[in-house]
């Protein structure tokens, strides 16, 4: 092969931007069929009108800034904002807030900040806190599991709520929906209701939500899958969990009539999409070992107490964002030791 | 093995593509008619030329001598006659001229006759670097740093181990795979002669597992030479760049050279396994350096292999000898895929620190525009120094040199790992070249304006001074004048009182 580099090394490793992203959606692919599972189909089709969308508001950003559209539209980048937002949305959400949520992802959070690898703050985060503070009734109605619904909504009827706003039968979809595990777990403990007593409803399975701790199980699996194909390294989600997992410990220990358990909180809500999917996000973390798991263990202790004592439902995508402001610093004080260097 | 090997953080594990230019012995290449022999084949001064054109000279006479402490003689390869001393393209990144002095060939190959030294222990250490400078012996695994140098520990360090090179971790190479096959007892000639220089009997030959001739060839030689009893082989892993002297101590000893030091400050010192046959045909036999082994290798390469090669020997023979398909100015490699620099003219001469040329390589790095940096921190993971690449990488862009220095980019070993890892496939080493270059012009602007300024300080001082001392001058004179005055008005005074008192008198 010729050479095309004016200096060494010449030689070039199989590593590709491309192919990180690739494996980051394979690696989704079990997680969104457990969705799929529990939660109907709804979020297929959210899916693909958040990648439409989100490849339109690139090619338009690319075309303004009068960058080259070929390698930034198959970089894969804004395909995997839309996928992780689209995740993390609630099953119905409106088209218009999927819209919303994307063009917010892609234009302000992304490509006014110089596009791939220059925002501070992770896209699909900075949309869905945008929607959370701006509609926090659309986002925070989830839809109970499919076995506890009466009537399981198919592809059909999926698309008229999404896009209608109303069910088949001409029902409105909040005859339908009801609150997360997370947020009844929440909700029920502020009545003075004991933890264990809470997790007996419907609404709870072995260790969490019902469906949601499966689904949380698989996302985990599907980080398991990258660290082992050295697309993420372990040090941000490991940090992530046990920063989660103790502080949960810790407070459950002290006063378990009034905290859920640490499995709880594990396998609830966004935690495992945070901890392997959003949190290592590599253009928003922080880059250094030891860096990585202060950022890590940063995120899941503000998700803990974003969740327990903060306003909201869910505390990932506050805690990611929050910890994103500090990567600069972090970063400058965990510097590795250089060869030969001072201890 | 008794003590367990040390590790560096990073690094790569590559396809060493070291089969390629194995399966032949080593050859010699044919004398060339014309030989052009730059006069700096080294790091330091460029030696002096001690002959004129027209001279006759014979192979292995002295024709340019060391220059300062940090340069080394050279010699001429071959007898015939020297037929010009001018500028000619030379080896270089930049494609730079440089003075050289060309040689055309007699075709009879008469040696100058030379002194072969059974007992070199007869030798004083002095004598024994002394020898070796004069013999134009400089690092052969492509540093090229005058050997003499890293003999002398000086009265202030204590060697307690000598360090043979044979890693070669670089892909494509296998010259010094060779040369342990093949002449395994002339290497270890050299170390015996560089353990009584150092006056250090601890030596380790290090040798990468993926060389198992080299290995059992070595190990052969070493069972028979009693008097090497305290040298060992060891055996370490393939990895990229445990070659590099940094890190192969590190493998080595566990110990890392302090960032700014050298390996004599911890008592180590390093030597190529080809320096140290060359050392021993030095010492040994008399003969100087006026050849090496050069790998030819490449994918466009067809009978790759390793070439016993005269110096000033043009590289389009070497290459057409080893029948290479390669379109004319299409450039290549002078050195490995990872660290080497590539040429374009072929017409340049074979020089001290050519160890490999390389006409093609597989998984060559993409001619696309390189992707905006993501963060991922690979380069991080891969770097054998414990760099922040990334972080290096912005700052070298946006020319804050204060932050690259602040960030150690002067302990950046140029060996490519992190642009290797990049899947932005950013060329991270251009840039912390640019950035090193552009730093020490700096210094030097600095300097000089420093140099300026304290010449200005000086000017204005000594305008200053004079000005003082003339004033002074002035003062006096005015002093001298005003006591003379006084002086004059005293007598004209005296005469006038005396003549007062004469009329007065009369």
């Amino acid at each position: 092969m010729p050479l095309s580099r004016l200096s060494s090394p010449f030689l070039s490793g199989t590593n590709r931007v491309t192919l990180h992203m690739l494996q980051l959606l394979l690696a989704l692919v079990p997680a969104v069929i457990a969705i799929v599972y529990f939660f109907g189909p709804s979020v297929l089709i959210t899916m693909t009108l958040a990648i439409v969308v989100a490849l339109l508001a690139e090619a338009l950003m690319l075309k303004l800034r009068h960058r080259p559209l070929k390698p930034f539209l198959t970089d894969g980048s804004a395909v995997v904002t839309a996928v992780l937002l689209a995740i993390a949305l609630p099953p119905l959400a409106p088209w218009w807030l999927t819209v919303i949520g994307v063009i917010f992802a892609i234009v302000f959070a992304k490509h006014l900040y110089g596009g791939l690898g220059y925002n501070p703050f992770n896209p699909a985060m900075v949309a869905y806190v945008l929607l959370l503070v701006s509609f926090p009734l659309e986002m925070t109605t989830w839809l109970p599991v499919a076995s506890l619904s009466e009537q399981p909504l198919d592809l059909v009827s999926a698309f008229n709520v999404i896009f209608n706003g109303q069910l088949a039968n001409g029902l409105g979809f909040d005859t339908i929906s009801g609150a997360t595990p997370l947020d009844a777990m929440k909700t029920q403990i502020g009545l003075l209701q004991h933890p264990s007593y809470i997790s007996e409803q419907p609404l709870f399975g072995f260790f969490a939500g019902k469906g949601w701790e499966w689904i949380n199980i698989w996302l985990a699996l599907g980080g398991a899958y990258l660290i082992y194909r050295r697309v993420i390294s372990w040090h941000i989600p490991v940090a992530m969990l046990l920063g989660l997992g103790s502080i949960s410990l810790i407070t459950w220990l002290i006063a378990p009539e009034t905290t859920a358990s640490p499995l709880f909180h594990l396998l609830s809500g966004g935690t495992m999409l945070g901890a392997f999917f959003i949190a290592t996000d590599p253009v928003t973390a922080a880059t250094t070992i030891k860096g990585r798991i202060v950022f890590g263990a940063g995120v899941g202790l503000l998700t803990y107490i974003i969740r327990v004592w903060g306003g909201y439902p869910d505390g990932v995508a506050f805690a990611v964002l929050l910890m994103n402001m500090l990567v600069p610093l972090i970063d400058y004080y965990t510097q590795p030791r250089v060869y030969g260097g001072q201890k | 093995m008794s003590t367990p090997l040390g590790k560096f953080p990073g690094g790569l594990v590559l396809d060493g593509q070291k089969k390629r230019s194995t399966h032949d012995a080593i050859r010699k290449t044919p004398l060339s008619k014309k030989l052009i022999l730059p006069l700096q084949q080294h790091i330091g001064e460029a030696s002096t030329p001690i002959v004129a054109v027209g001279d006759n000279v014979l192979k292995g006479q002295r024709i340019a001598k060391a220059e300062g402490h940090v340069s080394v003689c050279l010699h001429a390869p071959s007898s015939g006659t020297i037929t010009a001393i001018d500028e000619q393209p030379i080896p270089h990144p930049s494609g730079l001229s440089a003075l050289c002095i060309s040689l055309e060939t007699d075709g009879e190959d008469r040696w100058i006759e030379h002194e072969e030294i059974a007992d070199f222990t007869r030798l004083s250490e002095h004598d024994i670097r002394q020898k070796i400078r004069e013999a134009g012996i400089v690092g052969l695994g492509g540093a090229g740093f005058p050997s003499f140098i890293k003999l002398n520990p000086g009265v202030h360090h204590h060697v307690e181990t000598l360090i043979i090179n044979g890693v070669e971790c670089e892909p494509y190479i296998t010259c010094d795979d060779m040369i342990m096959r093949e002449r395994a007892e002339g290497i270890l000639d050299g170390i015996e002669i560089m353990q009584y220089a150092l006056r250090v009997n601890h030596c380790v030959i290090a040798i990468e597992d993926n060389k198992p001739e080299a290995i059992s060839a070595m190990e052969l030689a070493l069972g028979r030479r009693h008097s090497l009893k305290d040298t060992r082989i060891v055996v370490i892993p393939t990895r990229y760049p445990t070659g590099s002297e940094k890190q192969l101590i590190q493998v080595v000893t566990g110990k890392q050279v302090p960032s700014h030091g050298l390996p004599i400050d911890i008592g180590i010192v390093c030597h190529n396994v080809g320096t140290s046959y060359a050392i021993g045909r030095a010492i040994k036999h008399g003969e100087p350096l006026i050849s090496r082994i050069v790998t030819v290798t490449g994918t466009d390469v067809k009978h790759a292999g390793n070439f016993e090669t005269l110096f000033g020997t043009p590289m389009h023979e070497l290459l057409s000898f080893c029948d290479t398909h390669r379109e004319p100015n299409e450039p290549f490699i002078l050195g490995g895929p990872m660290m080497g620099y590539n040429l374009s003219g072929d017409h340049l001469p074979v020089t001290k620190t050519a160890n490999c040329i390389l006409v093609g390589v597989d998984n060559a790095a993409p001619k696309t525009e390189p992707l905006p940096c993501i963060r991922c921190g690979e380069c991080a993971t891969a770097c054998p120094v414990s760099l922040l690449p990334q972080q290096l990488y912005w700052f070298s862009r946006s020319k804050d040199l204060e932050k690259t220095r602040e960030y150690n980019l002067f302990d950046c070993i140029e060996c490519g790992c992190c642009s290797y890892v990049c899947p932005s496939k950013i060329p991270l080493v251009h840039y912390f070249r640019f950035a090193k270059t552009e730093t020490m012009n700096h210094e030097l602007e600095t300097q000089k304006a420093d140099n300026a300024r304290i010449r200005h300080e000086n000017r204005l001082e000594r305008h200053e001074s004079e000005k003082k001392e003339k004033e002074e001058r002035q003062r006096q004179r005015k002093l001298a004048l005003a006591a003379t005055k006084a002086a004059k008005e005293k007598e004209a005074a005296k005469k006038a009182a005396e003549s007062s008192t004469d009329n007065q008198e009369n």
